[in-house]
This record gives structure tokens, sequence and C-alpha cells, in this order.
């Protein structure tokens, strides 16, 4: 089992993710996610920026690869954030997961993402025609870690 | 010394990325701490108070019943939105 982390300004390329995944012996399937800005119903969002505690936050996305990789048989785990400022369409987030199994995959993948959203130390910043706003966290992304108790 | 951060919304709001706080060799529980943070202005209690505050002791979140000692590094931020 290998675990990737990484938090970065840059941006990511999905296929050259894909394909180290596909090099992990025994892999049977390959679940990848990822999230973009948004934007915001009335075009008005010009950028987002995204801040962190540098340090904890790699530490917090190993912790959880390493909770996904004890509940389920995985091949590898790729988990990159991006942090700085970011424009409408761009990547934010990869979660990508080689597994023997889908349904392991699958389910690593929400888990994963579940937990960034609950524990990984970053706040996301929108900068838009009305001004600039921190983000509120939302009480759904709280009650969907409750599914993996 | 116990090197304490602040990031984001609590950042901007206490106008503050870093403090130090000297505890005398003591330990301290995370409590303690906020309350002394609390005492300084009407902005910081405030903003201290709130029941959303996030604590992270060495880069690890914890209880705001941990306890910290000298050389430890104290970090307060609102609920977290990555992804």
């Amino acid at each position: 089992m290998s675990i990737f982390v990484a938090v970065q300004s840059d941006d990511f390329c999905v296929a050259s993710e894909y394909n180290e995944l596909r090099r992990q012996s025994g892999c049977g399937a390959i679940v990848t996610f990822s999230g973009l800005v948004r934007e915001l119903s009335d075009n008005q969002l010009h950028s987002m920026t995204l801040e962190h505690y540098p340090g904890m936050t790699e530490q917090a996305l190993t912790a959880i690869a390493e909770q996904a990789q004890q509940r389920w048989q995985l091949g590898a785990v790729h988990l990159i954030h991006r942090v700085g400022t970011l424009k409408p369409h761009e990547q934010i987030v990869f979660v990508g997961i080689a597994s023997p199994h889908r349904a392991a995959a699958f389910a690593a993948c929400e888990f994963i993402m579940d937990y960034l959203k609950n524990r990984a130390p970053l706040w996301k910043k929108e900068h838009t025609s009305n001004g600039d706003y921190w983000v509120e966290a939302k009480t759904s992304d709280q009650h969907a870690l409750t599914r993996w108790d | 010394m116990i090197k304490i951060l602040f990031f984001a919304a609590l950042r901007e709001r206490l106008d503050c990325e870093q403090y130090l706080l000297s505890c005398d060799g003591k330990m301290l529980q995370v409590t303690d701490i906020l309350q002394q943070l609390q005492s300084r202005c009407h902005n910081w209690q405030q903003e201290l108070s709130r029941s959303d505050l996030l604590c992270a002791l060495n880069q690890q979140l914890v209880p705001l019943t941990a306890s910290v000692r000298d050389g430890d590094e104290l970090a307060f931020f609102p609920p977290v939105t990555g992804g």
C-alpha cells in the first residue's frame, strides 16, 4: 500500500495521477475524484483563496489516507490539495484510489473526501463582485461523517 | 514560551497571526490559555468564545481540555472548509 500526499499551489494532471495508480500491482479498480472551484449562481466569483496550516495539513491528509487504508483493502491512495488563489473551474483537490475491487475504491474515495472536509486545516475565501467572504462550514459536511461511525 | 497561531477568518478578526505566551514552565490547559487571551480586549473575548472554535496542539486536533507545556505549538481556527 502506498500513500502519496501533496499540498501545493501548482495544478495537477489527472491523467498522470491515473497512470501512476495503474502501475500498482494487484490493482483491479481505480476511482478518482476531482473537486473544482464552482462559479456562484450569479457569476460574481472572481477567484478563491485557499489558506492552510502548513505542516498540519500534510499530516492530517496522511492520517486520513491511513485511516482509509485500515478500513479497506487498497493498493494506493493519491491525495492532492491545492492552496493559494484559484479561478472558477480550476482544480482544487484530487483523490485517487487504486484497489483490487471497485467497492473498496468507491467507499475509500468518499470516506477520504468526507474526512478531508471536516478534519484538514484548509479554509476557502471567496473574492466576489460584492466583496471577500470566508466560506462557512456546512452542517451537511459534518453530518456526512456519521455514516462512517 | 508557547507559540500560538491563528488562521483564516479568526486571524483576520483578531488581526494577529502569531502570539507568544510565557508559561514559566507551568503545565496549562487550553482553556486557561484561552482565558488569558480573552482578557486582552473585548474583541478577543468575543472571537475566542465562539462555540465552533477548533484547536490544534502540535498540529493535531485536540479538545479544549488538552494540557499544554513549554515549547508547544498551539493553534486556533474556525471550522475547516477545504475540499
